[in-house]
C-alpha cells in the first residue's frame, strides 16, 4: 500500500432500505478521503448525511458499490470481520454521547482499548487516563456522566473514540446538543487531532461554523453527492 | 469476559429493586425445593426403613411361581401343548428336605435365615376364642432375623426353648384375654388337634392386627400341633445389604426352585406409589423455580429493552453479537448462582426449622420429629434446576440483544 492510499475509498455505493416502498437513502456515490484530512457532510435534513456516515464507518452495508478502508476492500467481509475492523480502525463521535451510565469516564473510555485487547487492564487504563488528560478532563476519570456536563460529556466521547488510535474519526452531529462554546472547543479537538495526529476526521454536520474548519466539505442531497451544493 | 462481567454486574447493579426481586424469587424456590424435597425423600426412606426393619427381607414360600411342568410340555417343548383336566397332588404342604435346603441359603455370605412353620389356629381362654397365625421357630434364628426380641415387654423367645408347651403372644391378645405371664391357654388346629400352652412371653409392636393375631411357639411344637411333622413351610431372611433382596431372592428361587419373595416385590405397589408422589412432588417445586425464572426473563428482557442504545453504541465500538448475548446470559447465570447458594443456605435453615418440630402420634407415648433427608444429591439438583431456569430465562433477551442492529437505533436516535 503506497503513501497516497486514500483511507477511505467508495465506490458507486448504494444503500436501499426494503419494503413495500423502498427508499433510496444514499445514490451512487463515489468518495475518496486522504489521511489527516478533515471532511464536513452537509446537507438539508433527511438528505442522507448520515446514512453515507454510517456506510463510510461501517456500521451499515451498502445495497451496491464497494467501500475500502485503508486499502482494505470490505464487500465479501462478514460481520466479525467488519465489527474487529471498527473495534480497530475507526472511532465514533455521535450527537449524543452515548457513554454507558454505570460507568465512570475512565471506564467508559477503556472498553475499547479492553475490548481490543492488546494490553492489559491496568494498561487499558492508563491509557485511558493519558486520553482524558489530553481532553482537559483532568479529576474527572471517576465521575460518571450523569456527573459531568455537555461539553465534558462529548470530550469524554471523543476520548473513547480515540481509544484504540484509530485511522479514522467519524462524527454525526458532534455539537448538535452542545452550546457555543463547548460547540468551538469540541471542534478544535477535531482539528487538532487531524493536524498533529494525522487523524482523519468524517464530520456529519449543519454547523458553518463548524465546518469553517474542515479542509472539505462534501454537500448530499437526496442520498446524491452535490460537490456544488452549499448551506443556505 | 471479565467486560462482559463488568458490563453485566453494572446492569444488575443500577436496577437494585428489580434484581432483587428476580433474586429472591430463584432464593425463595431454591430453598422451598429443598425443604419439600428433604421432607418427601425423608419420610420415603423412613417408610422403607421401617418396612425393612419390621418385614423380613426376603421370605421363601413352599410355593412354586408357575405350576409344575408336565411330562407332556417336557416332552416336545416347542410344540403347543395343552393338557386338560391336571389334577393336584395331594401331598403334604411344606419344603421338601429344608435343612439342606436352609443350608444352601445359609451358605450365601451377607445373611442369616430361620425356619418356620406358619399356620392358623384358634385359641381358647375363658371361653374366649380368637384365630391367630401360629409361627413355630428356633429361638436362636429367629431372633437374628426379626425383631420381635426387641419388641418383647415380658419373658423372652428364648423361654420357649426351656418350656417346650410355652407360647409367646402379643399384648393385643392378652389386652383382650385378660392374660398374664403364666397364663394357660388352649390351641387348636384346623383339623381339631389342640394342646394347652402356658405364656412365657409378651410382645408389642405397636400393630394393632399383628399384636392380636399372631403367636410362637417352638418349631417342634407346631409340627405336632399342625401334623406336618419335619416340615417347616417359610424361611425367613434377613441381609446386611436389604436393597440387594431382589437379586439375591431370584438366587435362591433359582438354586431352590420355591418362590423367594423380596421385601421389594412384596411392596411393589407401595414402592411405585412412592414414585409417583416423588415424581409429584418435583413437579410442584420445579414450578416454583419455572415462575422464578418468568421473573428473570422480565428482568433481563426489561433492561435489553432499556440499553438498547447502550448495546447499539457497543456494537459500534467493536463488540460482536456473542459479547453482547454473553453478556446478558451472564446476568441470568449472576442471579442464578448468587439465588442457588442462598437458597441452599435458607433450605438448610428451614430443614433445621422442620427437623425440630415435635409430633406426639395418638396412642403413642413418645415424641417423634419429622423424618427429613439431608442428602447431598438434593442440593446439586436444586442448584442445577436453579441454574437451568435462570440460563434458559436469560437465553430468548441475550439472543434479542445479540440481534440488535446499530443504525436501526442511532437512526432513531438521531
Amino acid at each position: 500500500m503506497s503513501a497516497s492510499t486514500p483511507v477511505i475509498r467508495v465506490e458507486h455505493v448504494t444503500r436501499t432500505l426494503a419494503g413495500e416502498v423502498p427508499v433510496t437513502l444514499v445514490e451512487d456515490a463515489s468518495l475518496e478521503i486522504e489521511r489527516g484530512e478533515f471532511v464536513c457532510v452537509m446537507g438539508p435534513s433527511g438528505s442522507g448525511k448520515s446514512s453515507l456516515l454510517y456506510l463510510l464507518g461501517l456500521l451499515d452495508t451498502p445495497t451496491r458499490g464497494r467501500i475500502w478502508i485503508d486499502g482494505e476492500d470490505t464487500s465479501d467481509f462478514d460481520d466479525d470481520r467488519l465489527t474487529g475492523l471498527r473495534l480497530a480502525k475507526l472511532g465514533y463521535v455521535f450527537q449524543f454521547h452515548f457513554l454507558l451510565a454505570e460507568f465512570s469516564a475512565l471506564d467508559n473510555v477503556s472498553l475499547p482499548i479492553r475490548k481490543l485487547g492488546r494490553c492489559s487492564d491496568e494498561v487499558a487504563r492508563e491509557r485511558a487516563a493519558q486520553m482524558l488528560d489530553r481532553l482537559g478532563l483532568e479529576g474527572q476519570h471517576h465521575k460518571r456522566p450523569s456527573q459531568l456536563s455537555g461539553g465534558q460529556r462529548q470530550r469524554v466521547a471523543i476520548a473513547r473514540s480515540l481509544a484504540n488510535d484509530p485511522l479514522v474519526i467519524l462524527a454525526d452531529e458532534p455539537t448538535g446538543n452542545l452550546d457555543s462554546a463547548s460547540s468551538a472547543n469540541v471542534r478544535d479537538i477535531l482539528r487538532t487531532l487531524t493536524r498533529e495526529l494525522n487523524k482523519t476526521v468524517v464530520a456529519v454536520t449543519h454547523d458553518s461554523n463548524f465546518a469553517s474548519v474542515a479542509d472539505r466539505r462534501i454537500g448530499i442531497v437526496d442520498g446524491r453527492i452535490d460537490m456544488g451544493w452549499r448551506p443556505a | 469476559m471479565a467486560i462482559a462481567l463488568d458490563v453485566a454486574l453494572a446492569h444488575l447493579t443500577s436496577r437494585k429493586r428489580q434484581t432483587l426481586v428476580s433474586l429472591t424469587g430463584v432464593v425463595l424456590g431454591v430453598a422451598f425445593f429443598l425443604a419439600v424435597s428433604s421432607l418427601m425423600r425423608g419420610s420415603e426412606k423412613d417408610f422403607i426403613k421401617r418396612l425393612v426393619d419390621n418385614s423380613p427381607h426376603i421370605t421363601v414360600y413352599d410355593e412354586v411361581r408357575q405350576g409344575r411342568t408336565q411330562p407332556a410340555e417336557l416332552r416336545w417343548p416347542d410344540a403347543a401343548v395343552t393338557v386338560h383336566n391336571v389334577k393336584p397332588l395331594n401331598e403334604t404342604r411344606g419344603i421338601r428336605g429344608w435343612p439342606q435346603r436352609l443350608a444352601l441359603i445359609e451358605a450365601v455370605p451377607g445373611l442369616r435365615a430361620a425356619p418356620v412353620l406358619a399356620g392358623t389356629a384358634v385359641l381358647t381362654f375363658a371361653g374366649r376364642e380368637q384365630g391367630v397365625t401360629l409361627s413355630g421357630a428356633v429361638p436362636e434364628k429367629m431372633k437374628q432375623v426379626t425383631v420381635i426380641e426387641e419388641k418383647m415387654i415380658a419373658g423372652s423367645l428364648d423361654a420357649l426353648s426351656a418350656n417346650p408347651n410355652g407360647v409367646v403372644v402379643g399384648k393385643g391378645l392378652v389386652d383382650k384375654f385378660s392374660l398374664h405371664m403364666g397364663s394357660t391357654l388352649n390351641v387348636r388346629a384346623a383339623d381339631g388337634s389342640s394342646r394347652a400352652l402356658r405364656v412365657v412371653g409378651i410382645f408389642r409392636t405397636g400393630n394393632a392386627a399383628y399384636d392380636e393375631g399372631q403367636a410362637f411357639v417352638l418349631l417342634k411344637r407346631a409340627q405336632a400341633l399342625l401334623g406336618r411333622e419335619n416340615r417347616v413351610n417359610r424361611v425367613i431372611i434377613q441381609l446386611e445389604d436389604p436393597y440387594a433382596a431382589q437379586r439375591v431372592a431370584q438366587a435362591i428361587e433359582s438354586a431352590t426352585g420355591y418362590k423367594s419373595v423380596s421385601w421389594i416385590e412384596a411392596s411393589e405397589d407401595i414402592l411405585s406409589l412412592l414414585l409417583v408422589r416423588n415424581v409429584i412432588m418435583y413437579s410442584v417445586v420445579s414450578a416454583i423455580l419455572v415462575v422464578a425464572a418468568f421473573g428473570i426473563y422480565n428482568t433481563i428482557s426489561t433492561i435489553v429493552m432499556e440499553k438498547t442504545r447502550d448495546i447499539a453504541i457497543m456494537k459500534s465500538m467493536g463488540f460482536h453479537a456473542r459479547d453482547l448475548r454473553r453478556i446478558f446470559l451472564l446476568e441470568g447465570l449472576i442471579v442464578g448462582v448468587l439465588g442457588s447458594g442462598l437458597g441452599v443456605l435458607l433450605g438448610m435453615l428451614l430443614m433445621e426449622v422442620l427437623g425440630r418440630v415435635e409430633i406426639r402420634p395418638p396412642g403413642v407415648s413418645e415424641v417423634v420429629h419429622l423424618p427429613l433427608w439431608w442428602g447431598l444429591e438434593q442440593y446439586a439438583l436444586a442448584a442445577a434446576f436453579a441454574m437451568l431456569s435462570c440460563l434458559a430465562a436469560s437465553y430468548l433477551p441475550a439472543r434479542r440483544a445479540g440481534r440488535v442492529h446499530p443504525v436501526d437505533i442511532l437512526r432513531g436516535a438521531a
